[in-house]
Order: C-alpha cells, then structure tokens, then sequence
C-alpha cells in the first residue's frame, strides 16, 4: 500500500507538470496519433497489392499491429523511467536513488510517466477496435481476460527491454543503442505474422526474446488460427506469461547491475 | 557509530567504443585500466562526533562517503554505520543517515520546496507531529519560508543548501555525511550552515562526517581531523594538533610603492623578489601577522598586501614532511 500511494503521487506530480503547458501537451497527443496513422497506412498499402500475407488478411494484421502498438505505446508511458535512464547515469542523479530507502527499481519506474503516448495508445487502439470490427471473433469473457493478459504481458516485455538498456548504463554509462532494435524493431516485427520469418528468427524472438508471445500467439489463439500455425494449443494459450517471465529475468539483471554502479567523480 | 577498517575502492576505467556496434562491443569488452580511489582506509567515529574528513581533490573523500552512504560497494574491507553494511543493508541503513552533496542536489529540480519536503515525509513516513516540529526549527535556524514555495531549480546556492540540508535531517537521521557543504557560498552563507550544524550536532546528537576544502569548515566544526591523500589515510587525530602544523607558516605578499634595495624584515624570510613585488615567509610563533605588517608600513610605502594562509595541499605536504604525524596504514588510532 505504501509503494501504491507513492507510486500514486509520483506519477501524480509527473501529469502535473507535463500539463503545465497544457496547448502543447494537446497538440503534441494528437500529432503524435496522427503521425502514427501513417504506419498503419504503409501496411495497407501493402496488401492492396497482395490481399494476404502467409493467410492473414489486412484486418488480422490490423490485429496483430494495433495489440503491439498498445503495448509498446503502454511501456513507453509507465517505463520511461528506464527508457530515459542514461541521463540520470550521467548526471549523477542515481546517487539520490541509492539514498533513499526505497528499492532502486520501484524508484526508477515511478520517476518518469509520459502522459502524452495516450496518442498512440488511442491510435493503435483505433486500429485495433477497426480490426476487430471487420473480423469476426466471438469475445467471451475468457477471450477478454486473456486480451487483457497478453496486453498487460506485452507492456511488460517492452519495459523489460527498457530495463536492460537501462542496466547496460551501469557498465558502458550510454545506453546500448542495440537495444532500439528490439524495442521499434521489435513493433515493427511483431506487426507482422511470424509464420513469415525464418525459423532461427522464429525461435529466437520465442524462446529468447518473446517478442512473438506477446502478440503472435495470443492472437493466433484470439483469432482461432492456431490449428492453421501448425502450433500445439497448449503452448499458445500459455505464450502471454513469457511476457512477465521476461520483466522479471531483466529486473534481476538490473539488482546484479546496480551492484556495479561506479558513480561520477570520485 | 561507525567502523571502517580497510576499506578500498578500485575502480575499473573502460575504455568506451563509440558509435552503434562499439557499444555493443563494449558490454563483452574487459579493456580498461585500475585506479585506487580508496587504498586500506580505516577509522572509528563516536556517537556526536563531527568528524572532518579531508583532502585533496581527487584523494578519495567522495569515494569514502559514497561507500558509507551505499551508493558504491567496496572493492574490500569493511564498513558498519550504525550497525548496519550500507552496501547489503541500503534502505535500512538510509532511513538512518542523512546526505548532503554539495555539488549537486538531492530535492527535486521542478517542485517546489515545500513540495519536496512532503514527498520525503511520505518516502521516510514521518509522522506529521515530527515533521511540523522539525520543518519549524529548520525555518527558524535556515530561513526556509523565504523561499519555501519556490522551485528547486530557481533557488541561489545558498539557498539550494540550506534546503538539502533541512531536507537531509527531516527524518531525524543519526549520522549526517556532509559532501563539501560549503562549496561556492559566500562568507555569510557559509557561516549560517555552520551555525546550523553546530546546533543540530549539539542538541541532537546527530554524528556528523564532512569532507571539505575549506580550512575554516573545519576550524569552526570539528575536533577531530582524518586526513586523506592519494586514496590513503595520512592524518587521524584531534584538530589542535593540526592547528599547530596550521600555525607553523604563512606567505606574505607585498607590493612596494617604489623599488627599494634592503627589503629585509626581522623574523621573516624573502623567498621571492621581483621589482617591487616580494613575498615572504613567517611564522606567527615568531612574529604575529600584524607585527609584521606593522613593521612593514613603519619602513616602507606600499600599495597592496595580503597574507596567504596555508591550504589543504600544503597542510598535507606538512603532514608528509613530519612523519610522527603518519599513521600507518591498516591502523587505526
């Protein structure tokens, strides 16, 4: 209770200040979904040529794309926080962190809260929601809750991605650049089906960075296509944990990083 | 209160790769090379103490409290503060010390004062009859309402100061490390924040580690002087001993209003001389500093004169020269 009204209010201040010039937030929330709104476009554009891709239709591709925009757009929101972290490494704002008697993880996610990516959850939503209406999925409340999981499993992969960036300071004091190949890569890959890859790049972005458990599968299983995918149900139905599973791996790499913290000056 | 007992700290320098794959190379890169920042430091300090803890830049002051305040893990060697390793124990070890860092503060940049201060009576949970009672004496002793609703980022160094120090004792802290607290003030300032803590030492008890570079810090607060060079201990033991080495000798500049040919003054040395500008060296146990301006002015006419005290570099240096002074490494006193 005590981290959740912390966390509360941190974020609380946050809002206030990013709305301190409130025209500037309004515009930025809509150019941003807007611009955003050419994505999309470009994979259209696509299938005006080619109809289908390894069978999936425009609509499960919208699909695909509008859950993996939520996502990434939902981890950029509350994940900032390490997404932006090579600054507080250079300036030597971490120091601040490790004197406080809160753990440094807590401390660093819920020191950023970027308010204004509600345009781009509100565009992938969009594109989600169109998707959606086009195709013809019987929602149950199961199908709801396991929607709900993946999306909540996907945030958390992307902040996972953030986090091991973010650690990487701890060492190289930059943030990896490589790591943005996951992260943008990482949308733009998984708003396509995964059938289409190799198999290696299947099984990498799996078993090693589940990027395809987070939205592949969960909409294969959404969308009824798993007997098409030639993958076991099982396996499916269980892909959204990977999500967590993967928070949780890069939040130990992160406590074995803050051990290796050398500070500025000396 | 605090247990040090050769402590090190080795710091690995990597040698960074730019650009988008020498970043990559970077994270399985051993390149690098060694620096002893810390090198077998040990030491005790009581309860109530004011402790300061000097040196040189770059000699390993700021390592030191970093190590005592967790933020850096020691290479070897050990640290207790209050009974707790702060680098295992971190946020128990917190809730009981207080931090100021001279160079950069600890408040948040784009709130307010007050503001600030509520978010650390949340993180620290202090009750609101401690808080009110506390944020009461700070604004009597520091001037905070002046400016309490102001943002961080706005305020004068002075004022940044007297804010992270307030903010540092709010949760009534045992130890208080103190990074160059006077850094970049002016006189008046400097002297308020040693008034303040003077008087939270005294009624509090509140231990108090300070690394400075400034000789008047220490001469105003502390009786007991650890001295820190090259990463290892020189000097542990009372201020009055290292009044004396203080006292020994001090630097006389003079520029004369005209070129005179005898310059020589009783009791002091002319070690530099160059038309009209000499300097000379003295020692007040000799001859007291204004005898010797005194005795000046009686023989010639000048145009400026200064007396140039001797500062931590040279203190050490003096500390060097008489090795009674040493303490060897690895012991403590």
């Amino acid at each position: 209770m005590y981290h959740l009204s912390l966390y509360f209010h941190f974020v609380k201040l946050r809002i206030r200040s990013q709305m301190e010039y409130r025209l500037s937030f309004v515009f930025d929330v809509f150019a941003q979904a807007s611009i955003s709104v050419i994505d999309f476009f470009m994979i259209a554009l696509l299938f005006n040529r080619f109809k289908e891709l390894a069978g999936w239709s425009l609509w499960e591709v919208g699909f695909l794309y509008g859950m993996i925009g939520v996502c990434f757009a939902l981890a950029e929101m509350f994940g900032r926080g390490f997404d932006v972290f090579q600054r507080n490494i250079v300036r030597g704002d971490f120091d601040t962190v490790l004197i406080r008697p809160l753990g440094t993880f807590f401390q660093v996610f819920s020191h950023e809260f970027l308010l204004r990516r509600l345009g781009r959850i509100a565009q992938a939503l969009v594109v989600f929601l169109i998707a959606n209406s086009q195709l013809t999925v019987t929602w149950s409340i199961t199908k709801v809750g396991y929607l709900l999981i993946s999306l909540v499993s996907g945030t958390c992969f992307f902040i996972g991605l953030f986090v091991i960036g973010a650690t990487s300071c701890f060492w190289t004091v930059q943030s990896i650049e490589i790591i943005n190949i996951f992260t943008n890569g990482g949308v733009f890959m998984g708003s396509y089906p995964f059938s289409i890859y190799r198999w290696w790049f299947r099984h990498f972005f799996t078993f090693i960075v589940p990027l395809a458990c987070v939205n592949y599968f969960p909409s294969l299983f959404l969308l009824g296509k798993i007997e098409l995918s030639g993958t076991s149900p099982i396996g499916v139905q269980l892909a959204p944990f990977a999500g967590f599973l993967f928070l949780g791996v890069t939040m130990l790499f992160w406590r074995w990083g803050v051990l290796h913290y050398q500070s500025t000056g000396h | 209160m605090i247990e040090v007992e050769n402590l090190s700290k080795i710091f690995k320098v990597y040698h960074h790769r730019k650009g988008f794959f020498g970043s990559f190379v970077n994270l399985f890169s051993r390149k690098h090379h060694v620096v002893q920042a810390v090198d077998e430091v040990s030491f005790t300090v009581k309860r109530g103490e004011i402790v300061g803890y000097l040196g040189p830049n770059g000699a390993g002051k700021s390592t030191t409290i970093k190590m005592l305040t967790g933020i850096l893990v020691p290479t070897s060697g050990s640290v207790t503060v209050n009974g707790y390793i702060p680098h295992r124990q971190r946020k128990e070890n917190a809730k009981h010390i207080g931090v100021v860092f001279g160079q950069r503060s600890h408040l948040w940049f784009d709130l307010p004062v007050q503001e600030s201060f509520e978010l650390l009576q949340r993180i620290y949970r202090i009750p609101e009859t401690r808080y009110r009672y506390n944020l009461e004496i700070f604004d009597e002793l520091l001037n905070l309402g002046d400016f309490f609703q102001t943002p961080v980022r706005q305020l004068s160094l002075g004022q940044r100061m007297r804010a992270d120090i307030a903010a540092a004792l709010l949760h009534n802290p045992d130890v208080l490390f103190l990074d160059e607290p006077t850094i970049g003030l002016d006189v008046v300032a400097k002297a308020r924040i040693r008034q303040f803590i003077q008087k939270i030492n005294a009624e509090r008890q509140v231990t108090v580690v300070l690394t400075t570079h400034d000789l008047d810090d220490v001469e105003k607060l502390c009786k007991r002087v650890i001295l820190i060079d090259n990463a290892r201990l020189c000097f542990d033991g009372e201020l009055a001993t290292l009044r004396r080495l203080l006292s020994t000798e001090r630097l006389l500049s003079v520029d004369y209003a005209e070129v005179y040919s005898d310059i020589s003054i009783s009791n002091a040395h002319v070690i530099y001389r160059e038309g009209a500008r000499a300097q000379y060296r003295f020692s007040p146990e000799e001859i007291s500093t204004a005898d010797l301006i005194g005795a000046i002015l009686q023989k010639f006419k000048i145009v400026d004169i200064s007396v140039q005290e001797p500062d931590i570099e040279e203190l050490i240096k003096t500390v060097y020269e008489d090795n009674s002074l040493i303490v060897p490494c690895g012991e403590t006193k």
